[in-house]
């Protein structure tokens, strides 16, 4: 079991160190000049020659990609992210000050699409092909495709403008100190973003569990239960919601990068400070270091994520342990393990019917 | 089913009997079921298709008139002669969300064909190579995976200088992960048929297996797959060009169009945003739709449940 979570653990850092490169080179292959973008416009132009090289090598302009990502990566271990342009501060008290907002909504958006989403699942397939099913499906699938910033939009519209419910963005009352607002103010305005982010967590959950919930009340199990004389409902309480917990737990986990990218969308609708909205502000403002900060940062959370997944199963789940040793072939993180890992044999028939929901279902959609 | 049990007859006269007999207790019922079902999935598909390429070619030619300003019908709410009402400077608003949509569903054709071209070439190496290559195809999964879409989207489009060639790349870079993945898996299916094993005893080659017969397997999924990635990559370009790293403001996208109502929701323009996005979303359901019936006509098994 150690080597089990040992082995994941060392595969994300690895994963994470190639997440971070490939963070910092894209940021840094960008046209915008550091030197320029750090100092400003009229800085830069009043500065001499000599003061301009001098910098250019401080900021390692002229090193090449490897040596000055070392630099940043040997700085990121001990500290120091560097200064975000945008916000005149050190990028850690820039992330730090916003990760709690962006994780106070991500986290109830988490939970409440996760048990919202395994209800609706389950109450769908409990009414298989009836109208429940039907306004439930139809629900998800409308969900699927309506873009996260317009709903955001259409919120604000119906329930700050129209209707004066909740406030119109920001995440505490203008003008009031941060330290004399009440938790009340601020759950009030978190309230609105959060319920967008939620309703939009909610159709991948629910379409997954309900073909789950399918195909487990078809089983020879609740077959017998049936038999027995217990209702499909019963049956399911009798012992069959674990199967279901289990898949649909590492989906949540999995689901996290969407949540992500979703409260960027959703932040910069409500204009609620969190990190995705300082991630817009620094790319649109060439704040490079702020911005490779956020990345790695949401890196994390993703990979954060997967690793609970891939530990949750491996630990409730100990086929999972084994087919890892057996084979050297990991367990993949999120929805498509079970079919990616199947090197050798075939993969089963119902994987194959549900390919395409799982890989419509899992990309993510803005 | 039937037909297929039918034209295989004169080599087993003893199985046909068998099969025949089978077939024969379900067909009347099933095979008319069947056909008319196909009939109308073919029709769905077809007609979702042609439904798409009319919005784009009614946008390309009506692009012009919505980029023109008019201010005597400014701020004008819905009506029949304006039906998505106009903006602050009197465009019209249905022509503009017409341009907008053609727009979005031409970058999404291109980013989501190189997209999906990507990943049936990773797809098949990942699943034809040798172990070292499936392992680093796999690494190269979850190294995309991990990064957050839109943050990756943010980043490609904030290297490349935002503008057309940001976004366009930016959706083509990112959505390849989970199409690989069901190649791969196919591929590795099928390498398991007993004819791939034959043509390899005659001696053909690796290359030669792909091309004549893995690739024809996998076709049907990947085109599947392919349709289903134009709503991700759509969504995705509307996303990225509001939040001002896709198109420039001056194209009438369906990102700007929402990103400029953004300002006037709190006057009270709500038609601004409203009936753009439920373009948006009825656009994204018809590929849906296209994707949905196709696949059912692909996979037989799918459509038995």
């Amino acid at each position: 079991m150690a080597r089990y979570v040992l082995f994941h653990i060392a595969k994300c850092v690895v994963l994470l160190l190639a997440v971070s490169f490939l963070c910092f080179a894209l940021v840094n292959a960008s046209p915008i000049d550091p030197v320029q973008a750090n100092l400003g416009q009229a800085a830069y132009i009043n500065m001499d020659p000599e003061k301009r090289a001098e910098l250019a090598a401080y900021w390692g302009v002229d090193a090449p990609l490897w040596e000055s990502y070392a630099n940043w990566l040997g700085g990121v271990v001990q500290g120091d992210w560097g200064i975000s342009l945008r916000y005149n501060a050190p990028v850690l008290q820039v992330i730090a000050e916003r990760t709690a907002n962006t994780l106070m909504l991500m986290a109830v958006a988490w939970v409440v699409s996760g048990l919202l989403g395994f209800a609706l699942g389950i109450a769908a397939a409990l009414h298989r092909d009836g109208w429940i099913d039907r306004t439930i499906k139809g629900y998800c699938y409308l969900l699927a495709a309506t873009p996260t910033f317009w709903l955001a939009m259409i919120f604000l519209l119906c329930f700050s403008v129209l209707l004066p419910i909740f406030p119109i963005g920001f995440s505490l009352p203008i003008g009031v100190n941060s330290s004399e607002a009440t938790l009340l103010d601020a759950l009030h305005h978190l309230a609105l973003p959060a319920i967008t982010l939620s309703l939009v967590g909610v159709a991948n959950i629910a379409l997954h569990t309900r073909e789950k919930t399918i195909d487990v009340l078809e089983s020879d199990y609740v077959r017998f239960s049936r038999m027995r004389g217990l209702s499909p409902a019963e049956a399911l309480r009798n012992g069959c919601w674990r199967n279901l917990l289990l898949p649909a737990l590492t989906l949540q986990f999995a689901s996290i990068s969407e949540i992500f990218g979703g409260s960027v969308l959703v932040e910069e609708v409500f204009s609620y400070p969190g990190l995705g909205q300082a991630a817009v502000t620094a790319a649109l403002g060439g704040d490079v270091a702020l911005l490779a900060g956020i990345a790695v940062i949401s890196a994390v959370l993703v990979f954060g994520g997967n690793l609970a997944a891939n530990i949750l199963y491996g630990v409730i789940d100990p086929r999972i342990r084994r087919g890892q040793s057996e084979s050297g072939k990991s367990a993949r993180g999120g929805v498509g393990s079970d079919v990616g890992s199947a090197r050798g044999s075939r993969p089963p028939r119902r994987m194959n019917g549900q390919r395409f929901t799982e890989q419509n279902e899992a990309g993510g959609r803005g | 089913m039937a037909e297929i049990a039918r034209t295989q007859a004169p080599v087993a006269p003893a199985a046909q009997a068998q099969v025949e007999q089978t077939t024969l207790f379900h067909e009347p019922r099933s095979l008319s079921r069947l056909t008319s079902n196909r009939k109308v999935l073919l029709v769905t598909v077809i007609g979702a298709l042609a439904v798409l390429a009319l919005i784009i070619v009614a946008g390309t030619l009506a692009t012009p008139a919505a980029q023109e300003t008019d201010f005597a019908r400014r701020d004008l709410a819905p009506s029949l002669a304006h039906p998505f009402g106009c903006d602050w400077l009197g465009r019209d608003m249905f022509l503009r969300t017409l341009a907008g949509l053609s727009l979005s569903i031409r970058i999404g054709l291109l980013a989501a064909a190189v997209s999906a071209l990507i990943s049936l070439v990773l797809g098949t190496i990942a699943a034809m190579g040798s172990r070292v290559v499936d392992g680093a195809v796999t690494w190269l999964i979850d190294l995309m995976m991990g990064v957050p879409h839109l943050v990756l989207l943010i980043l490609i489009s904030y290297a490349l200088g935002k503008g057309f060639w940001g976004v366009t790349v930016g959706i083509a870079l990112t959505h390849w992960a989970s199409l690989t993945r069901v190649v791969r898996a196919e591929v590795l299916q099928c390498r398991q048929s007993p004819y791939i094993a034959v043509a390899q005893k005659l001696g053909a080659s690796r290359l030669r297996i792909v091309a004549k017969h893995i690739v024809p397997f996998v076709f049907p999924q990947f085109l599947v797959g392919f349709i289903l990635l134009f709503p991700h990559a759509i969504l995705h370009e509307a996303a990225i060009t509001f939040l001002g790293f896709g198109l420039p403001p001056e194209l009438p996208a369906l990102g700007n169009i929402l990103s400029e109502s953004m300002t006037y929701l709190s006057t009270g323009m709500w038609w601004l945003a409203v009936f753009p996005g439920l373009s948006l979303i009825a656009t994204v359901l018809l590929f849906d739709l296209a994707g949905g019936a196709l696949r059912k006509i692909v996979d037989a098994r799918t459509n038995q449940e």
